[in-house]
């Protein structure tokens, strides 16, 4: 099972990385998406894989449970970066609007210095 | 009077003279001049104690750990210099107040006289050298304020520049030089170094930090080769030069010096470079003082050379030198300042100031031409005025210093700088004052009115009083700054008297003035000399240094930040794999500790799934809502991973996440291509790929290590399940960390989804405010709109659904703190109830019902989450200290109250706002005059336009 969690892991880096390095604002920002992804599953991981023992106390029956705290600290990540998301989409699209341009190279030469 | 509010007064009182400035130009001089005066007040309440040889202290601890603390003392050196910046300064205020015209904005002008007041008192205050450090570049910013204070003029706008730049490059060498001397000492608190001298002399880095300070103390006085600026800061209003350049700011240095003394003063290496730097200073500065005709500029070279005769006396190292270098900072504080209020008097009365074009104003303005003579006889050296004391006493001194095994070089050079100390203070009084009237001033000259006469007056009178009884006057004063200076030992002895006797200090200074009258009887010829001989100008070459600087400093900027965003990433990326890779050749990996889960079916299929659907987004990217909808698979496979792993709350989170996040995307899609050209070359394609396939490989081997890895410590998860029930009240333990362990983590969270809210929010304002709204409204969409906008099944299923799906979240709110759910979920749930009927039923339809601001909605959550973390307060508990009960109620079951319930509602309101208040924003683009039909669905219960009326069509 580990296998399998660290190759998607891999897959989602790679997938994401490679979008946040294309030219376009749209392929970055989903880009960015993978990567979290990524980043929130590795995160979770480090609490080791286990299944069917939620974090739920019960007061019969088994005592053992996953760990908590890793996914305490994805659930206000993930929340946290759709707040990200939509900060970069809204300036995506503003910058879009305002040059009809979506190219995130910036072009122009750098401003001349101050006039003594 | 606390010493703190001594030195804080002049920061508060500086609010008052621009607010004042309405009530007319007096009040403000009033204002300021009464803060002063408070000041001065209860800086003398504590003069009887320092008379009496106490030391006055006032301590706060401010960052112990870092060895930070607002500690004042006042001792004699600290209420010598203070008053002088506290007494001059109220004197500069009256001056200033006539002096300025009514075309300068006056209030600003006392609120920066002010701050800079503060900042001198406090560097003059302050036991603490990290304090001191704040207070000396607060007195290089405020000065820079007050020598720009003309900014209409190009040379006081360059003149600020210079001195900041000068003085705050000392301030960098000398925070390096203190905390290096604090580290030394191994504290720092003056208090403490002062008693250190003999480790801190002992120490490998006395000489570094010795060099550092002296660059900062050297730059702040003015001394070769950082004396060109004080110059050009002559740029500055009159009353300005006058208050930095006689007491204060080039003070600052010698200030610096004086108070650390005991401790870096005696050795070889402080000698050879503090008394030749002020000697060089004061032969140089008299020499170039002596050939300016601007009178702030001979005045300005003249300071610098009083400040490196100060200098050299503090250089000697011995006790009398000391004494004389403080006696002479009284004498020179009182006739330079005196000096430069005349020249404003000069220049205010007869429109310049340059000698040249003056002369003969000895009967037109008998008053100036007494004070100006007097003063600068004092500058001169001449008796009985307090300037020829001090200078006795330096001759003195310097006819027995030894400089380089020679008993000759340094008196000798000493002599000529006060021969032409002595020339050019005689110049001043004949070219200005003496021979001939003339016809062409440029305004008639005249005495002015008192209040530009009186404050010089009041310091020419000391300049004859200190003169004359000076044992009386500033006596006790020079005796206990004096001992402040020299520390533990005992006070050598001296006298403040006129005459010693025929010392070899007087055949000195009866040469020095002999010769400085030959020098200006003289004047003409060697003006002719000077102005052939080739000279450096400093602000050419110091112009063309910054220049260098700025260019090159662009040239570096052009090249690292060229605004290609995607090279920046790959940099990033590259540079972190580079770590990774050498982390992970140099260091050890231990082998796997723990054996590997099963593989079942269902983690393959869904494995397949992942992989599939993140490379379609990769493969497919040009197509964007193709994309979108494929990333929307990746999104809930990885909420199914967290499901399957034992997550659910993860699970529920993403996958409302996920809804939220792909309306979002869609809805931007709206305004944006639809597809990706084509823009990368093949080989930047496969070079990308090699880098995110390295990275893709660096992450997944690091998770797998990981997780095959054991714990090297013990988790303190432990703490948290053993907890959660008996402390939180709560079995959802992720839930209890949440909104009870670490829920000031959880609260800044809401704090900054709340405050991204907002600047989208903003943003959307600013972009619909900009010609991008016109451009919107006259959107033709890119592709077919469909025939019905709003179908007629959605819309039912949606209303229909609303309440549903709000209790749903209300549902998953309530049984969050014991069960999967709790206010993140349950906000994102509310909010995906709301944006529901937002895309059926448009937005117009659903703005128009929705009544409440999304703004307030995110504010109360922050603000309810806050009032409950304040609760705990009451009970005399932390912040955000959570309290439960168990209620029982007639025909219920127990149910818990808890106050992480409480603030959980503040994250379910604030998430919920924020969520809304963004998706809000942005299909508020989509806003277009007539677009939205009136009612979405035909049959609507409150509809209210009249019934089709077949009469009338009949009729038609």
């Amino acid at each position: 099972m580990e296998i399998l969690v660290a190759s998607a892991i891999a897959v989602l880096t790679t997938c994401g990385v490679y979008l946040v390095l294309r030219r376009r604002t749209f392929p970055v920002i989903l880009g960015i998406s993978l990567l979290s992804y990524a980043v929130n599953i590795f995160l979770f991981s480090t609490g080791r894989l286990v299944q069917h023992l939620p974090p739920i106390l019960i007061k019969h029956g088994h005592t053992s449970y996953t760990d908590p705290l890793p996914q305490a600290l994805v659930l206000t990540a993930i929340v946290i970066s759709f707040g990200m998301t939509a900060l970069v989409v809204m300036i995506a699209l503003g910058a879009f609007l305002s040059s009809d341009e979506d190219e995130i190279d910036m072009k122009d030469t750098p401003e001349s210095g101050e006039a003594q | 009077m606390s010493l703190i509010l001594i030195a804080l007064l002049p920061f508060l009182g500086a609010f008052l003279p621009p607010l004042l400035i309405r009530a007319g130009r007096n009040a403000a001089a009033w204002s300021a001049g009464l803060t002063t005066l408070l000041a001065l007040v209860g800086l003398l309440t504590h003069a009887p104690e320092v008379f009496s040889g106490q030391v006055v202290h006032t301590r706060i601890e401010w960052v112990p750990g870092l060895g930070l603390n607002a500690n004042f003392f006042l001792d004699g050196l600290g209420l010598l210099f203070a008053g002088l910046i506290l007494g001059i300064g109220l004197l500069i205020i009256v001056y200033a107040r006539f002096y300025l015209s009514r075309q300068d904005p006056m209030g600003q002008f006392y609120a920066y006289l002010l701050m800079f007041q503060g900042a001198m008192v406090g560097i003059v205050l302050s036991d603490n050298i990290l304090l001191l450090l704040v207070f000396w570049e607060l007195t290089s910013l405020s000065s820079f304020l007050l020598i720009g204070f003309w900014k209409h003029l190009p040379e006081g706008r360059q003149g600020a520049r210079m001195a900041l730049t000068v003085t705050g490059m000392g301030g960098l060498a000398m925070i390096a030089g203190l905390l290096i001397l604090g580290q030394i000492a191994g504290s720092y608190d003056l208090s403490v170094i002062l008693t250190q001298k003999d480790v801190i002399q002992a120490s490998p880095h006395y000489l570094a930090a010795l060099i550092l300070i002296l660059i900062g103390a050297f730059a702040k006085s003015a001394q070769f080769p950082f004396h060109f600026w004080l110059p050009h800061a002559m740029a500055a209003p009159t009353p300005v030069s006058a208050y930095l350049h006689s007491a204060t700011m080039v003070k600052a240095g010698l200030f610096l010096m004086a108070r650390l003394w005991p401790v870096l003063a005696g050795t070889e290496a402080w000698f050879y470079i503090v008394a030749t730097t002020g000697l060089v200073t004061m032969v140089l500065g008299a020499k170039i003082a002596l050939f300016k005709d601007d009178l702030k500029a001979l005045l300005a070279f003249s300071t610098v050379s009083h400040l490196g005769l100060i200098t050299m006396l503090l250089g000697f190292g011995t006790k009398i030198a000391a004494v004389t270098a403080v006696f002479h900072i009284i004498n020179h504080a009182t006739f330079k300042a005196a000096l430069f209020m005349t020249a404003g008097i000069i220049d205010h009365e007869t429109g310049t100031r340059d000698i040249k074009r003056l002369g003969g104003l000895r009967k037109l303005m008998p008053v100036t031409f007494a004070m100006a003579a007097l003063a600068s006889l004092s500058m001169a050296g001449i008796p009985p005025l307090n300037g020829f004391l001090s200078k006795e006493m330096m001759l003195e001194e310097a006819a027995h210093t030894v400089w380089w095994h020679s008993h000759y070089i340094l008196p000798a050079l000493v002599v000529i700088g006060a021969s032409f100390s002595a020339a050019y203070s005689f110049r001043l009084i004949a070219h200005t004052f003496l021979g001939p009237e003339r016809s062409d001033y440029p305004a008639h000259p005249h005495d002015p009115g008192p209040g530009l006469w009186l404050p010089p007056a009041l310091l020419v009178s000391l300049v004859v009083l200190i003169g004359l009884f000076s044992s009386v006057i500033v006596g006790p004063l020079v005796a206990i700054a004096s001992q402040a200076v020299i520390g533990d030992a005992k006070l050598p002895y001296y006298s403040l008297k006129i005459w010693h006797g025929f010392t070899p200090a007087l055949y000195m200074s009866a040469f020095a003035t002999v010769a400085g009258l030959f020098l200006l009887w003289q004047h003409k010829a060697l003006e002719r000399l000077w102005n052939a001989a080739p000279r450096p100008e400093a602000k050419t070459i110091f112009d063309a240094g910054v220049g260098v600087v700025s260019r090159l400093s662009d040239r570096i900027t052009a090249t690292l930040h060229d605004g290609a965003l995607t090279r920046y990433a790959a940099i990033f990326t590259v540079f972190t794999l580079v770590m990774g890779l050498y982390a992970y050749f140099t260091g050890t990996l231990p082998a796997a500790q723990s054996a590997m889960t099963d593989i079942d079916a269902l983690a393959v299929v869904g494995w397949v799934c992942l992989v599939v659907s993140a490379s379609c987004v990769v493969v497919f990217h040009r197509n964007r809502l193709l994309a979108l909808v494929v990333i929307g698979v990746t999104g809930l496979m990885v909420s199914l991973l967290f499901n399957y792993f034992s997550a659910p709350d993860l699970a529920l989170t993403q996958i409302s996440v996920e809804v939220v996040t792909i309306i979002l995307l869609l809805l931007a899609l709206n305004f944006m291509p639809k597809t990706t050209p084509v823009a990368s070359t093949l080989q930047r394609r496969a070079r990308d790929l090699v880098i995110a396939g390295t990275a893709g490989l660096g992450v997944g081997g690091l998770a797998y290590a990981i997780l095959r890895g054991t714990f090297s410590q013990p988790s303190i998860s432990e703490f948290h399940l053993a907890n959660s029930y008996k402390g939180g009240g709560g079995t959802n333990v992720v839930n209890v960390i949440l909104v009870d362990f670490r829920g000031f983590d959880t609260f800044g969270e809401i704090i900054v989804l709340g405050i991204a809210a907002v600047v989208i929010f903003a943003l959307t304002e600013a972009i619909l405010a900009s010609n991008v709204r016109a451009k919107l409204l006259n959107r033709k969409p890119d592709r077919q709109r469909a025939g019905d906008a709003h179908p007629l099944m959605m819309v039912v299923v949606t209303r229909v659904m609303m309440p549903i799906a709000l209790m749903v979240g209300v549902y998953i709110f309530f049984r969050g703190h014991n069960l999967p759910g709790g206010g993140f979920i349950a906000g994102l749930v509310v909010a995906i109830a709301f944006v529901m009927q937002y895309m059926a039923s448009g937005f117009a339809w659903t703005a128009a019902r929705q009544t409440f601001p999304y703004h307030g909605v995110i504010g109360s959550g922050v603000l309810i989450a806050a009032a409950t973390g304040m609760g705990a307060w009451f009970n005399d508990l932390p912040f955000l200290t959570s309290a439960f009960g168990y209620v029982y109620l007639p025909g219920l079951d127990k149910f818990e109250l808890a106050t992480a319930a409480l603030f959980d509602l503040g994250v379910f309101l604030a998430v919920s706002g924020a969520v809304l208040l963004a998706l809000e924003s942005l299909a508020r683009y989509a806003w277009q005059p007539g677009i939205e039909p009136e009612h979405p669905m035909d049959i609507n219960p409150e509809r209210d336009d009249p019934p089709l009326d077949n009469t009338e069509k009949a009729e038609v």
